[in-house]
This record gives structure tokens, sequence and C-alpha cells, in this order.
């Protein structure tokens, strides 16, 4: 779960570390009422609360001289997409003039297993070519999940990094507080870019944090409707309403199947015998009849999928479930109709191709057959 | 031989009466799996396709001291809680199927199995099987045979679908595990890969990994390193993948470019592992260095 910018910056201000004074105004409210409410003074900045990348590349981060050309600017961002999403939020700022932008960050470190603390002294939009370019420019430090980030592990970053003496405890301070953020919201990710140098005071310009989506029920004060990410499209967010993982691509050949691997697996199958799969879905594990049903119906309405390719192999998931959930969306299907080739194997399978079989379904027990058969239907519609 | 689960295998499953702690057991026992008590708290004294089931971990091992393993199927928010309950009664072999566990716990689980010497396979994965002795996990039982050839993967279904592959092809296997699919699992394809080099039964390895995170990255290393000597035949899904959830800048900073697919291939390639492009290119594959 992705948090607002207002969101992680309220935290962070919670944890002690400074951020621009700000205001957000949500859609619908009177803009004006709510700039000089906050007693806010010009030059402002108005940023586009949305929850996709590259938003200052895409005209979302605005700069105002005054109260009113603020305003002005607020309404405009409100109608203004990023991505193919308009924001609901607006988060008004007051403009911080600054010359060094620098980078912090607290990540889940996969391969040691442990906390990642990651800084630079040259953050900013580039920082990952940085990265590429100049990989000493970054000081990498891995914490120890049951010990924390003790003081001088954080000082020693920051001598690290070669800053003077005298910030050497403030920027400590301000990664032990991204630190305990992490920890304390089950965090991915816990990221400042920019921060930057205020009177020898460190203060978060911008800050990202992702929350664990199977922690989120540990943090129900996070539970603000959220618009995920400007780049997903009706059919993605209709299958993520049902929980399961939706990718739009551009093919004809829809594809289902249970587990990342497999479903995976499924799509490379579909380009290797020369098709080119029109999603990505992944029903997940041990999945209902109620959810592959909703699973194949989104499918079937589906445009760009000229054929469905379903390829199960059941181990929690049970075949029998899965042949019922195929039956019961045909029947509830009420478009055109669509071919579906489903390859089920695994636990009970013998009970679910009998069942697709005596509805007259053609089930396969190799995935190969089942692709290319989908991936011809495809080309003959 | 085989590793971490045979004929002496004694399981306890904690969440017995639920949906799938059930329904799995009686699978486990049908394929020969000796299943000597469940866990439930709060349903002690009732029985499970014959199994006795218990209010605590504790409480089942004064019953069955010759439990050594346990399989957990409870729901995510208390599976952590039952995993350290196995680990404080002293098993070495912690399965844990369930799927959703959030990943900071599960940091601290692995962790503290560690310190404590027990194994933790998982979570969200399918468990671990040796063909014909045991099946301590929610796989399809019949598709695995006796042999040779050892798994591990990252992925479930894959290992399914692999294994039915060899078995048509007549390869069987020496012990498949599943580690799962979260970003933080216990046991690693690198510690798998020491269980498999000791074991005189594996001749071959087949690694089944994904795109993300640096294991398989991890496990070209050990082979280019000579900690792992048994030919070994890969399969990466996702070649075909768009890029997916990333992890602001922080994510691609810390892989340094690993994770993607072709890094991933290429490191395996270097370490002289024979890669396929389908997984049912694996049997001729590994047919080849047998």
């Amino acid at each position: 779960m992705k948090l607002y910018e207002f969101e992680a910056k309220s935290i962070l201000r919670r944890y002690g570390v400074e951020t621009p004074p700000g205001v957000v105004v949500e859609k619908g409210e009177d803009v004006k009422a709510k700039i000089l409410g906050s007693g806010l003074e010009p030059p402002l900045v108005a940023k586009s609360q949305v929850l996709v990348a590259g938003r200052g590349k895409a005209g979302g981060i605005r700069l105002a001289n005054s109260v009113d050309e603020a305003v002005d600017i607020v309404y405009r961002l409100f109608e203004h997409p990023i991505k193919g999403l308009k924001p609901r939020y607006v988060l008004v700022e007051k403009a911080v003039s600054h010359t060094r932008e620098f980078y912090a960050a607290v990540t889940l470190d996969r391969g040691n297993r442990g906390v990642a603390v990651l800084a630079s002294l040259y953050g900013g939009v580039d920082i990952e070519e940085i990265a590429r370019e100049k990989p000493e420019s970054i000081v990498r430090h891995s914490a120890d999940f049951n010990v924390g980030l003790r003081s001088y592990e954080a000082r020693s970053i920051a001598m690290r990094l070669g800053l003077p003496r005298e910030l050497q405890q403030g920027f400590a301070s301000f990664l032990q507080a991204l630190y305990k953020i992490f920890i304390d919201y089950d965090a991915e990710l816990v990221e400042s870019n920019p921060l930057t140098l205020v009177d020898g005071r460190f203060v978060a310009l911008d800050a990202r944090i992702i929350v664990d989506d199977n922690a989120s029920y540990k943090h129900p004060e996070l539970a603000v409707e959220r618009v995920e990410g400007g780049e997903t499209s009706v059919w993605e967010s209709k299958a993520r309403g049902f929980g399961m993982a939706f990718v739009e691509l551009e093919g004809t050949v829809g594809v289902i199947g249970n587990g990342a691997g497999l479903t995976m697996t499924s799509m490379d199958l579909v380009y290797e015998h020369g098709g080119v799969p029109a999603n990505f879905l992944d029903i997940g594990g041990g999945a209902s009849s109620e959810r592959v049903k909703r699973a194949l119906l989104v499918l079937l309405e589906y445009p760009k999928a000229r054929s469905v390719f379903i390829n199960i192999f059941g181990g929690i998931t049970r075949c029998d479930e899965v042949a019922r959930g195929i039956l019961e969306a045909l029947k509830e299907h009420k478009g055109a109709p669509k071919p579906v080739f489903v390859r089920l194997s695994g636990t009970r399978e013998e009970e679910g191709r009998r069942m697709l079989r005596e509805a007259g379904i053609k089930v396969y027990d190799n995935p190969i057959d089942a692709v290319r058969d989908a991936i011809e239907a495809a080309r003959g519609v | 031989m085989a590793i971490l689960v045979d004929k002496n295998t004694v399981v306890l499953v904690q969440g017995i009466t639920g949906r799938e702690g059930s329904f799995h057991t009686r699978l486990m026992l049908d394929y020969g799996t000796r299943i000597a008590a469940g866990v439930t708290p709060g349903r002690g004294g009732s029985d499970v396709h014959g199994v006795k089931v218990y209010d605590s971990v504790a409480e089942a091992l004064e019953e069955h001291p010759e439990v050594n393993t346990s399989i957990i199927f409870v729901p995510s928010r208390f599976a952590p809680d039952a995993a350290y309950e196995a680990i404080d009664a002293g098993l070495k072999l912690v399965v844990i199927i369930t799927e959703g566990i959030p990943v900071h716990d599960t940091l601290k689980l692995v962790d503290y199995a560690k310190r404590k010497g027990s194994v933790i396979v998982g979570p969200n994965c399918p468990g671990v099987i040796t063909p014909g002795e045991s099946k301590v996990g929610i796989m399809p039982g019949h598709v695995f045979t006796r042999g040779p050839v050892g798994i591990v993967s990252r992925s479930g279904t894959l290992t399914y679908e692999v294994a039915s592959a060899l078995t048509k092809e007549g390869i069987g296997q020496s012990t498949v595990i599943g580690i799962g699919g979260d970003p933080i699992v216990g046991l690693t394809f690198t510690e798998a890969m020491k269980l498999f080099e000791e074991d005189p039964e594996t001749k071959a390895l087949i690694l089944l990994g994904e795109i993300g995170g640096d294991m398989e990255e991890r496990a070209a290393r050990m082979i280019v390193e000579g900690r792992f000597t048994k030919p070994v035949v890969a399969f990466v899904a996702g070649r075909t993948a768009p890029p997916g959830k990333r992890m602001g800048h922080a994510g691609a900073i810390i892989m340094m470019g690993e994770g993607g697919y072709e890094s991933k291939v290429r490191a395996l390639e270097k370490a002289g592992v024979r890669v396929a492009r389908t997984p049912f290119e694996i049997p001729s594959l590994i047919s080849k260095v047998l």
C-alpha cells in the first residue's frame, strides 16, 4: 500500500522530521479559503498527490508566487491527469529555496534478509542514474533487524558520506527516524528524495512510504480510500477489486494461471508458440469457485482477449473448484461467446476434468496443446 | 537417503481443523505421511481423519514425543505465533503453507528459527516431498516419482509442472522443496543446495527460479565458488513479464541491476548451468547430465 506524500510527511513530522509547512486541499473544497486559513506565505509550491512515479516531469509540481496564482494552479492540477489519473488531493507547501538535494531511504533487503539503509549526497530525480554511474557515491548499510539502527551506525553513514562534523548528528537522527517509521509501519520502503539543508537542519522535501499490504490490518488509521497508480486500467482495477493480480498487456490471448510462477510461465509459453498474451492474471493459491468465476468473467468481457488460456496445476487449488467456477462464469456471461482452453492438472483433476467434459468443454492435460489452440483461436477471429 | 523429510518424519499439523488443514491432512495420510497429531487451540480432544487434536504443541508432544516436524495451515495473522510455538517446543523442521504473513513478521521469525537451530520452509510454499516416503505439503503427490534429481523451487505450481514432466519421461526425484514465493523466506536456494550437495542420492539438481530478488544470482555464485558441484539445470519464470512493482528508487539501487530475467540467466549460464527456455525442455536437458 503506497501512502500519499501528505500522509507520509505527516508521519515523518510525528517522528521529529522537519518538512516544509503545508496544507492539503481536497477536490471540491474552497481552495482559496484553505490556503489563506493555513497562513502560508508565498512563494508556494503545489504538488499533485498521485501514487505514481515521475510526477514532476509530468507537470504535477508547480511553483506559485502569490496565493491567487497558487489557487489557480491547484484548480488546474485537479484537472491535470498524471499518467491517466487526476488527483483527489493537492498538497500546497511553502516553497523552500535550496541548492543541495540529498537522498535517504530504508528498505527491505531481500538478499541479506534484513533492512538496508541507503544514503547519498546526490539525490533528486536522477538518483538511479547516479547509482549506476557512481555507485560509490551511495552509502549502503545493512542493519540487524533485531537490533535496529544504532546511533553510532547512523553517524557512521553520515561520516562515510563526508558530511561535515556539525551536520553528522542531524543526519543520523533523520535516518533513525526513517528507520523507526519503517519498523513501526511494517513498511517495505521509507524514502525521502530529495531532502535538503535549511539553516543547518535537514528538511524532507518529498517522502514516500510503502506499507506491506499483508500488514495493513495492523494500521487501520491508514485506511483512507486511495487510488493506486495512474497506469492501472479499468480492467486491472476490476480484477484487483477481487484481490487478484492482473496486468494488462498488448496481445490477444487471455491468460489465467494459479501462482505467479506458473502464470508467468504460461505467458512465456504463449510467446514461445508465436502468440502474444493479452494479460497476466494470477488467481493465487486455493482459489474458490467464486474467485475463478470472477477471474474468467473479467477475461470474457475484456475486449483485448480473443481467446482464453486457463492453465491450472492444482496443489492447494482444487481442480473441481476451478471447474465449477469456469462453468458458472460461462453460464453467467452474457456477451458474445469466447473460446476457452482449459489445462487442468493436480489435486482432484479427475473430478474437475469430468465436470468440464460433461459440459462439453475440451480439457487438456498438456499446456502446450492448450496454448497452441488458444493462439490459433485468437488468430481465427 | 533424501533431505529434510523421509520415512522417519513424524508430522504435527498445526491448524488441522481448518478447511485446508483438514483437507490436506487427508491427502498427506493417503500419501503415506506419518501424521501423529494435530493442534488447534480450543479444539483439543476432537479428531480429524483419525488424527487426535490438541490445544497446544507442548500437549501434543507430550503424548507424541516422536513428532519431529510441523506443518502450519494457520491463518496469516496467527501463523507466526504457531511457528514460534513449534520452534520453542524444539521442532527442527517447520513448514509454513500459509500465505499473506507480513514480511516484517517473517524476518523476525526466520532469524529466531536460525538462532534456535530450526529450519523454516516457507511461508507461502507448497512444502517438501521425498517421493514414496513422505509428503509434508500440499503438492499433488501422484506427479512425483522417486529418483536421482533434486528440485528446489520458488514457485509451487511450476514445481508440479516440472515434476510431472520429469515423471512422464521416467526421471524420478530425490527430494523436492518449494521454498515459497514471499520476499523473505526461511530456507533459501543456497541453503537447500548445501543439503542436496551432501545427499548421495541426488545426482543432479533442478533450480526453478523467477524474476525478482537475487537468489538465482547467489546460487550461481555458490556454483562458481565450487561449493555446489553437481550438475544443475535451471528455469527462470518471467522472461516475457513486463516490469513489475518497484519499490521506489531504493528497489533499483539495492538490486544494482540484479533481479531481472537477463541478469539471472547470465549469472547461471556463466556458472555452467543449463537454462531451459520452457519447463518442458527440462527433462531432456537433465537426462543429458545424469
